[in-house]
């Protein structure tokens, strides 16, 4: 065990955890955030996907201990009172089946709209291409990456 | 009072709430439902509250895994109570026996909730209009309810939140007596409505069983022999114990009565398997723990399944021919030797696959202990698709009364028929009931790769001939299958609904069943996922071999427009099959002229009382990459109720079914599962997927389910545009086997 000093999604934690934990299980048994999700254990099926200074990471195959940046998970992606853009599109074409795997989906693209704020569907296919959806609903995502992105283009020339 | 029969007026009650408000609560017996050829289920039963500022709670008690239910069935309600769908939300009800049979699976939650559900919000709106008579003193003929109001003829209204409390008061009326809306006038069925959980989903805020925390929990593995059967005799206690977070550490003997189930197909599927459980502080400590697992297995008595050996077994199967015959109209041989006909032999084969549900199998089980005051007691948070029956596991092997077991259903993070079947819900509550705090039992998805109930592999031997004329002379297809000793496999063999043995005049189906090991469950669709593909395929085989156009060839055997069971909405109605056969071919564009190396592919499958068609077009290159470009897809399930959610169970079981027929087999050899984790059993990644056109006949007939019955025609039509671009038959699942790769 060793103290460890963590930033996610603005507050700072001071944890008492071995350094080798990945920062998904320090998220979710110890910050009790629990909208990261445990898929494969082996950065395959990206339900674990998180932010570290805005990349896009696998937090199961990440020890704690050499995450130096901010985190953000899916509990900070929204603004305040405002949902991202992404989230929006994401009840706006009613993507979820299960829901599972949705938060990963939205932190790959989220992450994807920073740089690439006009994705092709080529672009969201790179970017999403971590994240498995066993319900199958890759052709809503798509769509909600698209009208996302509108949003998002919206929302930047408005501020 | 009118003439009521007693003993279902008295299953209406009606209860004020506190601070005023309507509570209705209904529940149906058997005798009631059996009355509906479709409703298989028990009983049923459903909250609806309006509180006084109008607010309309929708209880669900069925449980939700992807497939919308939570959505759906409460719009019934809300469409029958005349109720606007903003004000309504939906809450998952608790685990009640006064809900009756609380479970999903067999796309049967429609079918078996619809009349239940449409009864629930009639009641309440004739109890709003009786509270709106009276409060505004007119005649209740001359009220209607909508948005969410009683309206009078005059203009006047009031609305759900201000005649709640006095709706409460009024009589329940009479089930028989009930009048509901001409679907004409729907303002909620019908349309699209987004899934109500669909904001915390996305907020990250939704709780799935793998999310429970509860105070003083710890956390656990557990680690079976990896050949099914082995028991553990001995680990390195020691080690384990002394690493960081670890708690405790013990072996638990396997037992047989956690699989005493009543509902035939979880009779023996939940047994305890002998293993080693860990348990410390958090997940990582004891997933840590059981990667430095060392244990000394008894197998001698275990599973010695070889998916080579079921290959070569089958294929000499094949050959000898036979079988157990299931029907036989005859003449079959003398058309397969008829030298006049054309015939055609051919093996067809699919594996074994894991429902992989994207959140690991995970159980929280608190177990205490007998005291001066209380019984032994068990508390269960689970996701589920049966979650009640997680009391009789209690019961079986703990001896634990169900009126002590409390149940707690999670939302599910897939389902797909895998959580059907409880035995992680067995290996925690043996886990907590050696300890006295709780304990959430957390799988890697290792171990949920492992251990699945896995879609029984098998393989079909087909034979058939077309005479001069190109008409189907003969079809004669040998079912090589698994079975356990003692029981069937589910999804393993025919069972006497396909369509050669309903449809066909000159059809013989046998089969030869052998004894497994391997754990096989329900997986999505079980039996016409695998059947689909080898007979469709076949019949496209046998159509090429005629000459003909493959969808002329189909059309031509569905015969006259008719049900093969006269009243019976869960057998093949041919009339419908050629409709939507006769859609898919139109809005696919059948027969125009394809680019090189695209073909269009044809398939039809009836299950789950939906008849579903598909085209699939598909383009390959030469190094064997194919693309589904499009899938076109043509449904009658009856009224569809929620059109996005129908839409989306549409294209979700496209995507699964062409991950699963492209990329996904399970392997066995001395027992031994041999694929871990997602680098050996992949899944369909987002580029792959097809532009997917859903097109619903809504035919008067009842709505049924859409979870299932979209997937097979799927692999059928895939394979067959590959057979119409290259002109290779492939017969055999997954596709990566013979090098053809998705792209």
């Amino acid at each position: 065990m060793s103290k460890i000093r963590l930033k996610v999604n603005g507050d700072t934690h001071e944890l008492d955890v071995s350094p080798d934990t990945p920062l998904l299980w320090v998220l979710r048994d110890k910050l009790k955030l629990i909208g990261t999700k445990f898929g494969c254990g082996i950065a395959q099926c990206g339900a674990c996907t998180v932010h570290v200074d805005g990349q896009p990471m696998r937090a199961c195959v990440l020890p704690v201990s050499t995450v130096s940046g901010e985190v953000t998970t899916i509990e900070g992606l929204a603004d305040g009172g405002n949902l991202h853009p992404l989230q929006e599109a994401w009840i706006e074409h009613d993507v979820p089946q299960c829901g599972y795997c949705q938060a990963g989906q939205i932190m790959s693209a989220a992450a994807l709209l920073e740089t690439n704020p006009a994705p092709s569907d080529a672009d969201i296919d790179e970017a999403l291409a971590g994240n498995y959806c066993r319900c199958g609903t890759y052709v809503r995502i798509r769509q909600a990456v698209h009208t996302a992105a509108s949003y998002y283009n919206a929302d930047k020339g408005a501020s | 009072m009118k003439k009521t029969n007693i003993s279902r007026r008295n299953l209406l009650k009606v209860s004020a709430l506190t601070g005023g408000g309507l509570l209705l609560e209904m529940t149906l017996p058997a005798a009631a439902q059996e009355k509906n050829a479709l409703v298989r289920s028990r009983e049923l039963n459903v909250y609806v509250e309006i509180s006084p500022d109008g607010q309309i709670t929708i209880y669900s008690a069925t449980p939700e895994m992807g497939q919308g239910i939570k959505t759906s069935l409460p719009m019934i309600i809300a469409e029958e109570m005349g109720a606007r769908w903003e004000d309504v939300r939906v809450l998952d009800a608790p685990l009640d026996a006064k809900f009756g049979l609380q479970g999903a699976g067999g796309s049967t939650s429609i079918p078996r909730n619809f009349q239940a559900m449409r009864e629930m919000g009639a009641s309440a709106r004739e109890m709003l209009i009786g509270a709106g008579a009276l409060l505004m003193e007119v005649e209740r003929e001359d009220l209607v309810a909508e948005n969410s109001e009683i309206i009078h003829k005059s203009g006047q209204s009031r609305t759900f939140g201000e005649l709640a409390a006095l709706a409460a008061e009024q009589p329940v009326p009479d089930p028989e007596f009930l009048s509901y809306k001409d679907p004409r006038a729907y303002t909620i069925i019908g349309t699209s409505v987004g899934g109500v959980d669909n904001l915390v989903i996305s907020t990250g805020r939704s709780q799935f069983g793998i999310d429970v925390d509860v105070p003083d929990m710890k956390y656990a593995t557990y680690s079976r022999c990896p050949r099914v059967g082995g028991t553990a005799v001995s680990f390195n206690e020691a080690a384990i114990k002394k690493l960081p977070g670890i708690v405790d550490a013990f072996i638990l003997a396997p037992d047989d009565r956690a699989g005493e189930a009543s509902m035939v197909f979880l009779k023996g599927m939940a047994v305890l398997r002998g293993g080693v459980a860990i348990i410390g502080e958090d997940t990582w400590s004891v997933i840590d723990a059981k990667r430095r697992l060392e244990v000394e297995w008894d197998d001698d008595a275990a599973s010695d399944d070889s998916w080579t050996q079921m290959v070569a077994d089958a294929k000499a199967a094949a050959a000898a021919g036979g079988g157990e015959v299931r029907q036989d109209s005859g003449g079959v041989d003398a058309a397969l030797t008829d030298a006049k006909n054309r015939t055609l032999e051919a093996f067809y084969q699919f594996p074994y696959v894991a429902h992989i549900c994207m959140e690991p199998m995970n159980c929280t089980a608190h177990y205490q202990k007998a005291d001066a005051e209380h019984p032994d007691r068990m508390e269960i948070w689970l996701g589920s698709q049966f979650p009640g029956q997680v009391k009789e596991i209690a019961k079986n092997m703990l001896n634990i009364e169900p009126e002590n077991v409390t149940v707690h259903p999670q939302r599910l993070g897939g389902g797909f028929g895998r959580r059907a079947i409880h035995d992680f819900a067995t290996e925690a509550m043996a886990i907590a009931h050696r300890v006295d705090y709780p304990v959430k039992l957390t799988w890697t998805r290792t171990d949920d790769i492992h251990n699945d109930f896995f879609r029984v592999g098998g393989f079909e031997n087909m034979k058939g001939a077309v005479d001069a004329d190109g008409r189907l002379a003969a079809w004669d297809q040998h079912y090589i299958g698994f079975k356990y000793p003692d029981r069937f496999v589910v999804g393993s063999g025919l069972r006497g609904n396909e369509l050669p043995m309903v449809a066909f005049e000159n059809a013989r189906v046998s089969q030869t069943m052998t004894d497994i090991t391997t754990p096989c469950g329900a997986w999505r669709a079980p039996g016409s996922n695998t059947n689909a593909f080898v007979e469709q395929s076949f019949i496209h085989e046998l159509a090429e071999l005629a000459g003909r156009d493959h969808a002329e060839f189909l059309i031509e055997l569905m015969g006259e427009p008719r049900w093969i069971k006269e009243g019976d909405v869960n057998a093949l109605n041919t009339g419908r099959a050629v409709d939507v056969i006769k859609l898919a071919v139109a809005r696919s564009g059948w027969g125009r002229a394809l680019p090189a190396g695209h073909g269009l592919g044809l398939a039809f499958y009836f299950c789950h009382a939906a008849h579903v068609a598909e085209v699939a077009e598909v383009s390959v290159d030469e190094n064997r990459n194919f693309r589904v470009e499009k899938v076109t897809v043509a449904v009658d399930v009856g009224p569809i109720i929620n059109m996005s959610g129908a839409i989306s169970q549409v294209q979700g079981s496209i995507v699964d079914g062409l991950s699963t027929m492209a990329m996904q087999q399970i392997t066995m050899e001395g027992g031994v599962i041999q694929e871990d984790n997602f680098h050996q059993y992949p899944v369909m990644r987002i580029a792959a997927t097809p532009e997917i056109d859903v097109h619903f006949i809504q035919s008067e007939n009842p709505s049924t389910g859409l979870g299932e019955p979209a997937l097979p025609p799927l692999a059928p039509a895939v394979t067959n545009a590959i057979y119409a671009a290259t002109g290779e038959r492939i017969r055999s699942m997954p596709l990566s086997e013979a090098g053809f790769k998705l792209v």
